[in-house]
């Protein structure tokens, strides 16, 4: 039966089990172009139908097809056809697009070990409910002939079941083993195994008590807490891996023959590269041509934008605002200052591999003592009786009632159930320990820029200004793309201003706007350029003829829920404390904003980590809540991580939970939910134990009949599944 | 207890084609995407057979 339930292996096995292979295979020869794009807003068979008709109907497509659950669409088209040019067929039908990069998404392509899991499952499952339906029969009183008939019968079904599920728990136990080391699968493995042998031995010699039902149910349940485990991550994974997958990196190359579009791995030093506005710098380098303003905020927590112009050193990762740059590179891929700095992360010792999870703690106090108890009764049993069979038969039964199947569960079916809850709200968590450590938490830490602020900037000052300044600002603004300029405009508009007439307006990069009104020059942008004086706080300054200059104040507008997040979290008792690589004025001003006690400016990204480290030295569990490339350090040091989906990458990959929304009110959710994820573990761990203490005595007096010990096994099961399932 | 012979048979065989089939389908990829699929079949587009 076995051999019916591994897959074939095919002629070429990378190439039925993995479309990834397949894509690769298909970029060498590009005879076809597979693209997959997002759709964050479909949710209905008709949007699936529409946006299948319209690509369908868009020359080159050759075939489309929408995965819902994942809100994902897959393209079959011509060579030459992109993902630029279908994302406004799709947008055309109605919904938004966003195209994936297929190489960071190949690893969930095909989940082949969850298949593999779920394989074992439906054997195992099988199995155990033929050989349950034959156990009843005997339990309810088959003698003789047909007692050892439905044995045998029993034990042709469990072999080869059990040699095949049991797998994954044989394959760890000898790992551990090997490395003279106990796991929880060792006890597993010595439990099923012994079962086997017992009953083979006993259906042999005609005996009454046979435990194939316990060994096939045992890894049925085992299996269920696995693949439960599995599916939880794999769903974790393949979304941090889409997030991922949004950042498509490519780069526009200058050549002699004018500009082409390359992935940025193939980048070389010396490259000159165009950036537009709005786009990143992929690599590092110096700016050739061109002058502008760079966001670095989420390199160093800046808000105030910097200028730019020929000459400068720009980094991996800076944003360029306001006009096109051309920057030869001088370091690509991995020496580039972001690599760099993700590699430091990756060397400083995590609060995620400090950590035991409480699975692993309760398996070293478990596993020894259940074979301790296991070889106590087998001795005493065979010194008091002198019997090898009865000494054996009863080690077996306290194996077996002492197997772990409630443990098994009882971690991952809170986990699932947690984690699934969270999902929904827009918390994907990615450590699997990662709910355990958040419930320890007694300290928050905010990162400024980007995390507690939205990293848009919102105009303060409106009222100063008089109806006419405000209509010739607004009509500078609308010149330029400038996000200060955007601020400004959107909150003109709402003030319900309309904008003057202006003769030829023309933007500056790097500097502002320029206009003629009634032959006076307006100018609105840098202080230096305008002629304005000094502030410690984010301006744009408007200057009408000889006039004096007149500051636009900005703050950064807070995130979503910011507010209420603070104020929840510290309403739970928590300490929160605000660190930020921003000037001590504006992160004051936003501290007293929020009522947060505890702040700390001008932090590079040592600072906060060490801060962090030391927090923890005085026995506190800090989360951190970051997003930029300065936070890194602090995410990995810190006991349990947050980091919004906005955030680099490189934060990201460091943080253990990724908020998906744009709004940061799950975070005092999700520490209520890991709190209550935690007892519920407990718990479990309570009700499996109470249950070793009632049945444990039975066996080791040889009174655990194999219906005492499924009764016994199943009923733990089901008890820590459904306490469990009270967190839904 | 002669209708035993029939039965074990029966109940394993029925049970066994169940699994092959669970089989069939995890091979097949038709969990990739379930809920897709619950939507798919409300719409008159793939009633002759799954657009590939």
């Amino acid at each position: 039966m076995t051999a019916t339930m591994r897959p074939p292996v095919s002629a070429c096995p990378a190439c039925s089990a993995a479309p990834a292979a397949e894509r690769l295979a298909e970029m060498d020869a590009p005879t076809e172009a597979h693209i997959v794009l997002s759709l964050p807003t479909i949710h209905c068979a008709a949007c699936m139908a529409t946006v299948e008709r319209a690509l369908g109907a868009a020359p080159g497509v050759r075939s489309a097809r929408v995965n819902l659950t994942m809100k994902r669409v897959s393209i079959e088209a011509d060579p030459d056809l992109t993902a630029e040019d279908l994302i406004p067929v799709v947008e055309g039908a109605g919904y938004e697009a966003h195209e994936l990069d297929t190489t960071a998404m190949s690893a969930t392509a095909t989940d082949r070990a969850g298949r593999e899991l779920l394989m074992r499952l439906a054997v195992a499952g099988f199995a155990s409910m033929n050989v349950m339906l034959l156990s009843i029969a005997v339990w309810s009183g088959a003698e003789g002939q047909t007692r050892d008939l439905f044995h045998w019968i029993s034990a042709i079904i469990v072999v080869p079941a059990v040699a095949f599920s049991a797998q994954p728990f044989f394959k760890n136990a000898y790992t551990a083993l090997k490395a003279r080391a106990l796991n929880m699968d060792v006890p597993i493995s010595l439990a099923i195994l012994l079962a086997l042998v017992t009953s083979l031995w006993e259906t042999t010699l005609s005996g009454e008590h046979a435990y194939f039902d316990a060994a096939i149910a045992l890894t049925f349940f085992l299996l269920t807490g696995r693949y439960l485990d599995h599916r939880t991550r794999s769903v974790a994974r393949s979304a941090a891996e889409e997030l991922a997958a949004l950042e498509v990196p490519r780069a526009f190359r200058v050549t002699p023959e004018g500009e082409e579009q390359v992935s940025v791995a193939d980048l070389r030093v010396g490259d000159l590269i165009h950036v537009r506005p709005g786009g990143r710098m992929p690599v590092d380098g110096v700016i050739a041509e061109g002058t502008s303003e760079l966001d670095r905020s989420l390199l160093t927590g800046e808000t105030l934008p910097v200028y730019a112009a020929p000459g400068q050193d720009v980094s991996a990762g800076e944003v360029n605002l306001t006009g096109p740059l051309t920057i030869r590179a001088t370091a690509v891929g991995r020496d580039t200052s972001l690599h760099r700095m993700a590699d430091l992360v990756a060397v400083a010792e995590s609060g995620r591999s400090r950590y035991t999870s409480l699975a692993d703690r309760a398996a070293k106090l478990y596993a020894p003592g259940v074979h301790i108890l296991s070889a106590l009764s087998f001795v005493g049993w065979f010194l008091y009786s002198g019997d090898l069979r009865v000494a054996l038969n009863i080690a077996a039964a306290v194996l077996i009632i002492t197997c772990p199947c409630a443990l098994g569960l009882a971690v991952p079916a809170v986990t699932t159930a947690a984690s699934g809850r969270l999902f929904k709200k827009g918390l994907l968590i990615k450590d699997s320990t990662a709910l355990e450590r958040l419930a320890q938490v007694d300290t928050v830490v905010f990162d400024k820029t980007g995390t507690l602020t939205a990293g848009t900037p919102e105009l303060t000052n409106l009222g100063d200004f008089t109806r006419r300044d405000l209509q010739i600002a607004l009509a500078l603004a609308l010149g330029s793309a400038h996000p200060l300029s955007r601020a400004l405009t959107s909150a003109a508009q709402d003030a319900g201003i309309t904008p003057e007439q202006l003769e030829d307006i023309r933007e500056i990069p790097g500097h502002g706007t320029e206009a003629l009104w009634r032959g006076q020059t307006v100018r609105l942008g840098r202080s230096a350029w305008v002629g304005g004086g000094q502030t410690d706080q984010t301006a744009a300054w408007l200057r009408i003829g000889d006039g004096p200059a007149q500051a636009f104040t900005f703050t950064d507008r807070l995130r979503d829920g910011a507010e209420a997040t603070v104020k929840a979290l510290q309403e739970a008792g928590l300490d929160v404390i605000l660190m930020s690589g921003d000037t001590t004025a504006t992160v004051e001003s936003l501290a007293h904003r929020l009522g947060i006690q505890h702040w700390l400016a001008e932090a590079l990204p040592q600072d906060k980590a060490a801060r962090i480290q030391a927090l923890s030295n005085d026995g506190a569990h800090v989360l951190m809540v970051g997003d930029g490339l300065n936070d890194t350090a602090a995410l990995t040091a810190a006991h349990a991580s947050i980091s919004p989906a906005s955030a680099l990458d490189a934060a990201r990959v460091a943080s253990d939970i990724v908020l998906l929304g744009s709004t940061l009110a799950p975070i005092p959710d999700a520490v209520q939910t890991a709190r209550k994820a935690t007892r519920r573990i407990k718990e479990n761990f309570t009700i499996a134990t109470w249950y070793n203490i009632i049945a444990v005595p039975l066996a080791v007096a040889g009174l655990c009949s194999p219906l005492i010990a499924a009764l016994a096994m199943s009923a733990s099961s089901i008890t820590v599944s459904l306490n469990a399932l009270r967190l839904r | 207890m002669n209708i035993l012979t029939y039965l074990i048979p029966i109940s394993l065989v029925l049970g066994g084609a169940g699994l092959l089939f669970f089989v069939f389908t995890i091979r097949s990829n038709q969990y990739d995407d379930p809920e897709g699929d619950a939507r798919r079949i409300l719409s008159g587009e793939y009633d002759d057979k799954p657009k590939q």
